[in-house]
């Protein structure tokens, strides 16, 4: 089956006294799902059920009066066509995991 | 269809394996080295001493995430699995089979009939490019497979079968000094030896072999066969004979392939092996680890699948295949097809 690679980034207003558990909620299913590659931008290669799964649960979280919440389809070659630079060089969970 | 899921690879002593929401986290020495979503993994493999929670196998058992065990000589200890999948008819129709005379040497047939066949395919391409003092050996080894190959079509005896196997075996490895290019001459090979390997080729083709077969037994698990119970190998406690029969036609394309490639390209030498006092040669952690990367890489290889005629990944050939075994002994096929290289 087709997989289908989406960054999730999101803004979160923590200022607002509810808002520092919907980041930690948002976070969690976003690693759940997918690989971090900074602090509120996330790569996750699903198969297309679990991304409607997920796309579910953040939409049911987000509070759409304070935070946003954008989702990014990338080809599947986002490896190929990407730069990273600098430091917490994310794991790539579709290569070899040999720790 | 099963999709291309990975392998997480243990290979540090003292390694700890966690379960944090729906990953897996490993720590070294404290240290976070990794969080894997558990929806991106198949099967964990601990290469060395691992510590896992309960929590993290329970859950790995549920999501269908195989979970093997090493020792540190990369002996086979151990594998966890929750309940068999698939359903307990086809188990009971591989039983049948197993327990049929006809039915255990059609299959078992067309296991050697594959294996041979890919063997002498293996040393073909491999003589595309040998130095011209070394064709002629692999010439030999090639027309004498080819003979092994007509015999085994024609035998009437499941012991026959066994017998041809044997001895193509014998005379395939024969031909494994002429396969060696330029540098990687030093390694020489006199013959097949295990357990322990006692040169650093035979430890290469027994890690590489002890990896195949988790994963073929992994496959037949996953269609709800039992990988303890074979055809061409026979029950003996303790062994996945099932698995190994699966793997008898992926031996020479997927190990020896890679084991030869690694060394004529001279990514793996002489030194990165060490030997124990007892003889045993070993791989270093640093071979271990360059030589998991390459059959992680060789599984993503795309290759044609004859008899479905669809292209696929090596990754997923055993998949294919164990899916094909249980087809044939539901009767849905007139007999097992082996994963023919072309």
């Amino acid at each position: 089956m087709r997989k289908v690679t989406v960054l999730v980034c999101y803004d979160v207003q923590v200022s607002d006294p509810t808002g520092p558990k919907r980041l930690r909620r948002i976070a969690r299913m976003c690693k759940d799902h997918g690989v971090r590659v900074q602090y509120s931008v996330f790569e996750c290669v699903l198969e297309p059920k679990d991304w409607v799964v997920l796309r579910a649960r953040l939409l049911s979280e987000l509070d759409a009066e304070s935070d946003s919440l954008r989702f990014y389809f990338l080809s599947e070659d986002v490896a190929r066509k990407t730069e990273h630079h600098g430091t917490r060089v994310p794991l790539d969970v579709e290569g070899p995991l040999i720790l | 269809m099963t999709t291309a899921l990975n392998t997480l690879f243990i290979t540090v002593e003292g390694t700890r394996l966690n379960k944090e929401g729906e990953r897996v986290v490993v720590t070294v020495k404290d240290e976070k080295k990794a969080e894997v979503p558990l929806r991106h993994l198949r099967s964990v493999v601990c290469l060395t001493r691992a510590w896992m929670t309960p929590e993290l196998l329970e859950s790995c058992v549920e999501a269908g995430i195989h979970v093997s065990f090493f020792g540190v000589t990369g002996r086979f200890l151990a594998r966890v699995e929750g309940l068999p999948g698939g359903n307990v008819l086809l188990r009971r129709e591989q039983y049948r089979a197993a327990d049929d005379g006809g039915r255990t040497l059609a299959i078992a047939r067309a296991m050697v009939v594959g294996k041979v066949s890919n063997a002498r395919q293996f040393v073909l391409h491999a003589k595309r490019d040998a130095a011209a003092e070394q064709v002629p050996s692999l010439e030999d080894a090639a027309r004498r497979l080819a003979e092994h190959l007509r015999a085994v079509g024609r035998a009437e005896e499941l012991e026959q079968v066994r017998g041809l196997e044997g001895i193509a075996a014998r005379d395939y490895f024969e031909a494994f000094p002429g396969l060696l290019k330029g540098g990687a001459r030093r390694f020489g090979f006199d013959g097949r030896n295990r357990r322990p390997p006692r040169d650093p080729l035979n430890a290469l083709l027994s890690f590489g072999y002890a990896l195949l077969a988790q994963d073929c037994a992994g496959a037949l698990a996953g269609v709800g066969l039992d990988p303890a119970v074979g055809f061409l190998h026979e029950d003996r406690p303790g062994r996945l004979s099932l698995a190994l029969d699966l793997m008898e036609e992926l031996r020479a394309p997927v190990v020896d392939r890679l084991v030869f490639s690694l060394v004529n390209r001279g990514q793996l030498k002489p030194e990165d092996f060490k030997e124990e006092a007892a003889g045993a040669v070993m791989l270093r952690d640093e071979a271990r680890k360059a030589f998991l990367v390459a059959y992680q890489a060789a599984k993503q290889v795309e290759v044609q699948h004859v008899f479905l005629g669809q292209q696929t990944s090596w990754g997923l050939v055993p998949h294919l295949q164990a899916l094909l075994l249980a087809r044939t002994l539901r009767g849905e096929l007139d007999g097992y097809p082996p994963f023919a290289v072309r």
